[in-house]
């Protein structure tokens, strides 16, 4: 165990309660903190859901550092490659012909042709001014027989237009090629975990014999085009909506997006609006209320007050989860949250309405570095952020939804709480593993030597 | 092609070497960036994040920031955490977009440093270099700021020790390994930069009579110190019992020669490179007559790496196993200290044409791809390259140099 060299001073920030937050940002913006927890994906995992693609990403050494390296732990380097941009390229204007250059230069090197490639730019080539269409343009021209897309890791334009992640869940259908549709064939879309088979969705295709494409199925890149084959496209992901628009507009399906809940009315709409779009009955789900009723009963039972704190890495809908938990008696007392999604924000006034003493911290703060507790804690924690700053063994290790979707989100969910409350789990082991779930998607194909 | 890479890693970038530097400093330091350098160092290139508490933050620079050159939201939000959480001092440091900007970090330290009454400095990182550039740049830094001038040095043998940071190192207990091997020999180790020491300890540089890098990320401050207090410096990581004996006498020379150099009244720069150990240590393990087959011969074992470290290598690798060494140099580094059969080799291309011919690579375990078919491939991995992955397996070879090799050779 290390040993503090220089001690800092005892600092504590305060949280906020949640009758005095802002909507949609609850926090000043300031100087950053990174938190251990790395669970959640980036760029890299999610692009490698593409079966056999190869990856290169042209920045500078700093920007590559942290993508080839995450390349590397999930064991996916043979389908990953870099240019570096050298301070000379920017004074001498030759980014455009470094890339070009470099990204063909790796490619002919390839032990194997790839069917596909994702190439990333990056801030400097924005700023730079360069022409992008052009180099796109260069590289689809001498490789034909690969498919060339443009990815983005530019998080100098996160608050400009659409985010890097709702970029990248768009790219990840941008290598489709138009084919014959469907009208049976679904197209699940915008998620890096696969969607829970025990979950309504999966449940309702399957009853009514329809064939469902998710990229995180796909093991070849040719089951990965089949998916243009779909005739609607379903996202559930805030992040993915952008995409499905862009689906719907080049591919000619329909894309409908219907948000992950933890209310039963919410669900039920949303089940309704996807029957709507298939044209098939909407089926009877008031078995299910009863159901999720019964569990959350009994996991009540199990946990009682022992206290409760949530993430915003957990889900997407981290609001509707407090609502839930703390009107069925539940004793949530923190959120850890930077801001709150549009999906989550009814949830959020009414929770300012009925629980005002529920209180909101940040995770990005610089005064959250001190945050987290020294001694171990008894508090259940959902989500790696909630656990760790609270730093309890006692968690639900799920990152951004973990599939869910439907009444099995409020089902699972709660088993998940009540497996939390009775198991320990190595927190600081399993929180610091990056883009958790993404070791089993390789995808290769068999060439990049990875052990799939 | 230059500057690409079909499978190979990165290097830990500048930033990242400031950070890790100054990281049990006490200090505040900013990564003026938008947004993943936190992440990447915090994730890859730092041991000690869980464990150990450091104020290491990014600015969250964004496009119109960028554009419209509003240094003031920086300078103001910078303001509002050092009040916060009271730093001891404050480091900048910059990455590829400001860099393009024209960012000037050293007014905008000094716009701070008025503000707060906190020393601040401002590290013209680019991100385009490697974690040797930052980290030479922060301890420079803070030695010609925080160091103190008017001391004297002590009577007795005396010692910093430059260049440790976990980049290099990671936790291995190579730095603790480094102080008893010096204690060992009769040195009293004034200070540590910048693993083990605090603040107060490396304001005492000054006294020791003697400094010895064992990183490329402590030759700047060597010189520093050189020009500063006249203190000589020996360069070389003592890996193994020959090197350690070998850096023992040269540290002992370079006391004895700062001794005569101010009875002659002139004080002047007693560096003593590392490749003269070959012939000045030689006798230590070769006959007059091996020595020069060596010389002459062939390079069997490759040795990929920052600079410092891999020539301390290859000259314990030659003295203990009698293998003919070539070092390829990946890392920032003047070519002055590279022996004949050595080159630098930052990019993939440089590194697979180098190797044609050896028989054995020791490099990081992220390089095997790269090594030729008929060659040996000896693990040796590096946190500035490989990050986390295999930081389980890095060893201290201070003590631990003959039993990790034993096996190869």
């Amino acid at each position: 165990m290390l040993k503090r060299v220089t001690v800092p001073k005892e600092r504590k920030m305060e949280g906020i309660r949640i009758a005095d937050a802002n909507f949609p940002s609850p926090f000043k913006s300031g100087l950053e903190y990174a938190t251990p927890p790395r669970g959640t994906w980036n760029i890299v995992h999610t692009g490698m859901l593409i079966p056999e693609a190869h990856e290169i990403f042209v920045c500078a050494a700093g920007c590559l550092r942290g993508v080839v390296l995450t390349a590397a732990e999930m064991h996916a380097e043979g389908r990953f490659s870099t240019v570096e941009i050298k301070e000379n390229n920017i004074f001498e204007g030759d980014l455009e012909d470094l890339l070009i250059e470099g990204v063909s230069s790796i490619i002919e090197k390839l032990p194997k042709r790839p069917p596909a490639v994702l190439v990333y730019t990056s801030c400097v080539h924005h700023f730079a001014g360069c022409d992008i269409d052009m180099i796109y343009a260069e590289l689809n021209d001498r490789f034909t027989d690969i498919d060339i897309t443009d990815c983005y890791m530019n998080p100098i334009m996160r608050k400009s237009g659409l985010t890097p992640d709702q970029i990248m869940r768009s790219r990840l259908y941008m290598l489709l090629h138009e084919r014959e549709k469907r009208s049976d064939a679904v197209a699940i879309i915008g998620n890096d975990l696969p969607t829970r088979q025990e979950s309504e969705l999966m449940e309702l295709l399957r009853d009514n014999n329809l064939k469902i494409h998710e990229i995180t199925s796909c093991k070849t890149y040719g089951e990965y085009q089949e998916m243009a084959e779909a005739n609607l496209y379903i996202s559930y992901n805030p992040a993915a909506v952008a995409g499905g628009e862009m689906m719907e507009e080049r591919l000619g399906g329909k894309h409908i997006y219907v948000p992950v809940s933890y209310d039963y009315d919410e669900i039920d709409a949303g089940m309704s609006k996807i029957c709507d779009a298939l044209g098939i009955p909407m089926p009877d789900y008031s078995d299910r209320r009863a159901s999720c009723e019964a569990v959350i009963k009994d996991v009540l039972e199990v946990v009682g007050d022992t206290p409760i704190s949530i993430d915003y890495s957990f889900s997407t809908r981290v609001m509707s989860l407090a609502r839930l938990l703390l009107d069925r008696g539940f004793n949530v007392g923190k959120i850890y949250i930077d801001a709150i999604t549009g999906d989550d924000r009814g949830d959020f006034m009414y929770l300012k309405e009925n629980y005002p003493d529920l209180i909101i911290y940040p995770t990005v703060h610089a005064g959250m570095r001190f945050m987290a507790n020294k001694e171990k804690s008894n508090v259940l924690a959902i989500g790696q952020k909630a656990a760790y700053f609270e730093n309890t063994d006692h968690f639900v290790n799920v990152v951004e939804g973990g599939g869910m979707f439907g009444y099995d989100t409020v089902k699972h969910t709660m088993e998940l709480i009540k497996e939390a409350y009775l198991e320990e789990k190595d927190m600081r082991t399993l929180i610091q593993i990056k883009g958790m779930g993404s070791e089993e998607i390789c995808g290769c194909g068999g060439s990049c030597g990875c052990s799939s | 092609m230059k500057q690409t890479s079909r499978i190979i890693s990165t290097y830990s970038a500048d930033p990242f070497g400031v950070c890790s530097a100054l990281f049990e400093l006490g200090g505040m330091v900013i990564m003026h960036d938008a947004s993943g350098c936190n992440s990447t160092y915090t994730t890859h290139d730092e041991p000690r994040w869980y464990d150990m508490d450091s104020m290491v933050y990014i600015s969250g620079l964004t496009e119109m920031e960028a554009i419209m050159g509003d240094d003031g939201k920086l300078i103001d939000d910078i303001v509002e955490a050092a009040e916060e959480l009271q730093p001891r001092f404050i480091a900048l440091a910059g990455t590829p977009i400001p860099a393009m900007t024209g960012f000037d970090y050293v007014a905008v330290a000094e716009l701070i440093e008025e503000r707060t009454g906190i020393s601040s400095f401002g590290f013209a990182t680019t991100g385009m270099n490697t974690y040797v550039n930052g980290a030479s740049m922060a301890l420079e830094g803070i030695a010609r700021r925080l160091v103190k001038r008017d001391v004297e040095k002590t009577d007795n043998l005396s010692v910093n020790i430059l260049g440790l940071t976990p980049l290099d190192f990671s936790l291995s207990g190579a730095d603790k390994s480094f102080v008893k091997c010096l204690e060992e020999a009769g040195f009293e180790v004034i200070s540590k930069w910048a693993m083990g020491s605090t603040l107060e300890q490396l304001a005492e540089a000054g006294r020791a009579r003697v400094n010895l890098v064992v990183s490329s990320t402590g030759l700047a401050v060597a010189k520093a110190f050189n020009e500063m207090f006249g203190t000589p410096y020996v360069i070389g990581a003592p890996f193994g019992s020959v090197m350690q004996e070998a850096i023992i006498q040269q540290l002992r020379d370079a006391c004895s020669a700062i001794a005569h150099v101010e009875f002659r009244g002139a004080i002047q720069d007693e560096e003593i490179e590392l490749c003269d150990y070959m012939f000045c240590m030689g006798d230590a393990v070769y006959e007059d007559e091996t020595c020069m087959d060596i010389l002459f011969s062939e390079a069997e074992v490759a040795i990929i790496g920052e600079g410092v470290l891999s020539l301390s290598l290859a000259q314990a690798v030659e003295r203990h196993f009698s293998k003919v060494t070539k070092v390829l140099c990946t890392t920032e580094f003047d070519k002055k200290y590279l022996r004949e059969q050595d080159c630098m080799a930052p990019y993939e291309e440089d590194i697979i044409a180098t190797l044609e011919g050896v028989k054995f690579v020791i490099a990081d375990p992220l390089y095997k791809p790269v090594c030729p078919e008929g060659a040996q491939f000896i693990p040796l991995p590096a946190e500035s390259f490989s990050g986390r992955i295999f930081r389980k397996e890095i060893p201290d070879l201070v003590y631990g140099f003959e039993e990790y090799f034993r096996n190869y050779f």
